[in-house]
């Protein structure tokens, strides 16, 4: 793809590296890197307090019965985690990394709308302040379940205005962070980089972000249905007054099934990036890469009654949706076949970026596959609300988005810090995640398929087995994140010097022609790309 | 910092300077959110929250906008950032489009599906047998319990010929008369700019007027209220929307227009009436699809 003119970085070095100090630096960013940085950090944060309500309700369904904690409070757990992972650890991670990464890609010296960065930033604590404060309140968190179904989300306490505008701030941020992308990629991009040389990660996050600029208002507007229903007496999901509660489902999933590949689509792209470098051949089929990005993005909007096939739509709508579902196969198998391909009778090292982009290539995989036995809508009555469509999602979102994460970042942050991490640590918090993610996972597809309901803190006594496995997975999962913590406050403090390939390999795009640590301002003149 | 590039270097990239706002902005949403929550939740210190909220939002929005008139009077912005600002504000109205289509996907599901299911349409004739004894849902309907302020649940529409038409006639016009105000703006021609942008303004809010008028008929003498059944709710939130809207399109129309007695702008870069002016065809297309959709259909 990309080969930047050095002569043009020799003029990037006399740029001043001069840092703000204190505080401020934070506060009123308008650094990509540095906004892209509390991103991050926000991200992990979050991925810490959202695990530690998923260790909760581990710790509750380790056993049938009641033993920790009281239903209403496990209800709440298991919204809030949805919640706080979705919008608080794997969207903002992946918008941290679009700060960091796509300037330096592209060849630009920041994002577009630099105030608007940190203003869709500065946001998202704010918001999350609101959400979990509502833990606090009378009647406790929101307890519905983070989709949000009338009637029942109608009938939580005083968490309900809070989670509402919770939503609404975050929906904000997150246009606010999709249109700077958009912007950044479609103005900003150095002399010579046409559309078709734009690295993948930057191609997925254009589409992720158009998608993002196209649903978050749809969410903000079925939201803003359940509060006038709620305090102003309007009928939109009240069949008395006319309405229908289905109707929010409709609305919900326009916005939620676009919201998936949101969460997946960068994790595409990072892994575009890591297979190519650590199997030293350019990528297979990039034009067609593309493609079936945009062909995902498009068939997102046609699919989404697929999680309500049960909620009595007529005959032809679950044919539609059950078709146009599967249709998704498609792109999805380009994708899987052509980061196959790439590695065919390629120079193959594993570092911890290729551990990790390998096992998103399986294990997402797992996670496609199950997408397909749900997609069928006969057997999607057999399924629905069980352990299989948990283990689904699962599947896709953590071994898939949260692992593609994880290979970024132990990808880019030798570039980042300029320092190498410890190959033997992050190995080993390879090896604990992936073990462990398969135990905790794996078995809530049998759970499923025998009939365990989601959302349900007890349960049958023949489920013990499997719950149990399944605990003492995700316990392991939980504590080796904690070694991902270390890697990373490593890498931070100090260590071997990287050079600005970082990698032993020739990784290609215009990140690695800068050195490590990236300079404060990359390239306040465009580089040239051939 | 060393970056302060003006409008005729175009070659060199322009990274703004660090800006208080954006956090106060944040603080400003979380006042003004929370606020909010407590109101509807009937905390005695809400509304003194949400109070405080509007205040800052509004400081907010004085002093970030201020700011950036300042820079762009001083020439700080080249035209790689103009080129910026144009395609974020068109992608937000896109996003504003999207937010409109929710509302009128409600519309088209609930007279297209919800209703004919509820009075036994399709594989759902058992409906009205057991739920709703006898329900015809006809539109405009406000559901088999008739919901609404009246005794007898019964109200009236708003006619599609009367104030509704007068006002489609006003946003078009007010769609012209802005592009007369550009095209004046860029031959130079000062006095018709200023004439036909406050025509415009003055447009803008006569329409809010007559839909205040019509808001305030619906609610004392048609029965129509936000709570009557799914047509109100349809019916206010759509043109309630609308209207707040059409309601800070013209706001903007006013800043601009004291800018160009201020002798802002040139014929060549203006991007601020440009971006005030596709947000104002914006409100007007999707009054377009009001007047068809929810008071003419």
């Amino acid at each position: 793809m990309a080969h930047a003119d050095t002569h043009a970085l020799h003029a990037a070095d006399h740029h001043d590296d001069h840092k703000p100090h204190g505080i401020g630096r934070w506060l009123f960013a308008t650094n990509h890197k540095d906004i892209g940085t509390m991103y991050m950090v926000f991200a992990l944060i979050m991925f810490f307090i959202g695990g530690a309500m998923a260790m909760v309700i581990r710790l509750e369904l380790f056993k049938p019965g009641m033993q920790f904690v009281d239903p209403g409070f496990y209800n709440s757990l298991v919204t809030s985690h949805a919640l706080v992972m979705i919008f608080g650890a794997v969207m903002p991670a992946f918008v941290g990394l679009a700060n960091w990464m796509i300037p330096l890609q592209i060849g630009a010296p920041d994002m577009a709308l630099p105030r608007m960065n940190n203003y869709s930033f500065w946001i998202l604590p704010f918001a999350f302040t609101l959400l979990l404060s509502s833990f606090f309140t009378a009647g406790g968190g929101p307890a519905g379940g983070w989709t949000l179904y009338p009637p029942l989300s109608l009938q939580a306490g005083d968490s309900f205005p809070l989670t509402i505008f919770a939503i609404h701030m975050m929906g904000a941020s997150s246009i606010m962070g999709a249109i700077n992308v958009i912007v950044t990629i479609m103005n900003m991009r150095a002399p010579g980089m046409t559309l078709l040389k734009l690295p993948l990660f930057c191609w997925t996050w254009l589409i992720t972000a158009y998608l993002l600029i196209a649903v978050m208002p749809v969410l903000a507007g079925a939201v803003t249905m359940l509060l006038t229903d709620h305090y102003f007496g309007t009928s939109f999901f009240n069949p008395a007054g006319g309405g229908d509660p289905v109707m929010f489902q409709h609305i919900f999933w326009f916005f939620g099934h676009p919201e998936v590949y949101i969460l997946i689509l960068p994790a595409f792209g990072i892994v575009s990036e890591i297979i190519p470098t650590f199997s030293r051949k350019p990528l297979f089929g990039y034009d067609a890469m593309v493609y079936a990005t945009a062909s995902i993005a498009f068939l997102s909007f046609i699919v989404w009654a697929h999680h309500m096939f049960t909620v009595g739509m007529p005959l032809a709508g679950q044919m539609f949706f059950m078709m146009s579902t599967m249709l998704i196969a498609v792109p999805t198998g380009v994708k899987v076949f052509n980061w196959t391909t790439t590695m065919w009778k390629g120079s193959l090292s594993f570092e911890p970026p290729m551990l990790f982009a390998l096992a998103f290539l399986f294990l997402f995989t797992i996670g496609g596959f199950s997408g397909l036995m749900l997609a069928i809508a006969p057997a999607d009555y057999q399924y629905q609300d069980t352990y299989f469509v948990v283990a689904h999602f699962h599947y896709v979102l953590v071994p898939g988005a949260v692992f593609a994460i994880m290979a970024g970042v132990y990808y880019w942050l030798p570039k980042w810090t300029g320092h190498m991490y410890s190959m033997t640590l992050a190995k080993w918090h390879f090896w604990v995640s992936t073990i462990s993610v398969n135990v905790l996972f794996f078995p809530q597809h049998f759970l499923g398929l025998a009939g365990m309901p989601r959302r349900i803190p007890d349960y049958n006594v023949q489920f013990t087995d499997w719950n149990m496995v399944s605990s003492i997975g995700g316990f392991v999962f939980g504590l080796s994140q904690l070694l991902f913590v270390a890697v990373i406050i490593q890498s931070a403090r100090g260590g071997p010097k990287a050079t600005a390939k970082v990698w032993d390999a020739e990784p290609l795009g215009l990140e690695w022609t800068v050195p490590s640590p990236a300079p404060y301002h990359s390239f306040s003149d465009a580089p040239e790309v051939h | 910092m060393a970056h302060a590039p003006t409008s005729s270097d175009n070659s060199k990239y322009y990274i703004p300077h660090g800006s208080p706002w954006p956090i106060f902005g944040s603080v400003a949403l979380f006042v003004l959110m929370s606020g909010a929550a407590m109101t509807m939740e009937g905390a005695n210190n809400g509304p003194s929250l949400l109070g405080a909220g509007f205040v800052l939002i509004f400081t907010l929005l004085f002093c970030w906008f201020r700011t950036v008139i300042n820079e762009s009077e001083a020439g700080t912005y080249n035209l790689h950032v103009d080129r910026s600002f144009r395609m974020g504000m068109s992608w937000f109205i896109f996003s504003e489009v999207m937010f409109f289509a929710a509302f009128f996907g409600a519309l088209f599901y609930a007279r297209n599906f919800a209703l004919p299911w509820l009075s036994g349409a399709g594989a759902k004739h058992l409906t009205p047998e057991l739920l709703w004894r006898g329900f015809e849902g006809v539109w405009p309907s406000n559901g088999p319990l008739k919901v609404g302020p009246r005794a007898d649940g019964s109200f009236e529409t708003i006619p599609a010929l009367g104030v509704p038409a007068v006002n489609t006639l006003l946003l078009l016009t007010s769609g012209l008369t802005v592009t007369i105000a550009h095209h004046a703006l860029r031959a130079k021609n000062r006095a018709v700019l200023t004439t036909f942008l406050l025509a415009t303004v003055l447009l803008g809010f006569l329409f809010v007027f007559l839909q205040a008028r019509e808001y305030h008929e619906a609610y004392t003498e048609l029965g129509l209220q936000l709570g009557t059944g799914i047509y109100g709710s349809t019916f206010f939130m759509l043109t309630g929307f609308h209207g707040f809207h059409v309601t800070v399109g013209a706001i903007m129309l006013l800043v601009i227009w004291f800018r160009v007695l201020r002798g802002h702008f040139t014929p060549d870069r203006h991007f601020a009436f440009e971006g005030v002016a596709w947000y104002w065809h914006f409100v007007d297309v999707v009054w377009l699809g009001l007047y068809i959709f929810v008071y003419w259909l």
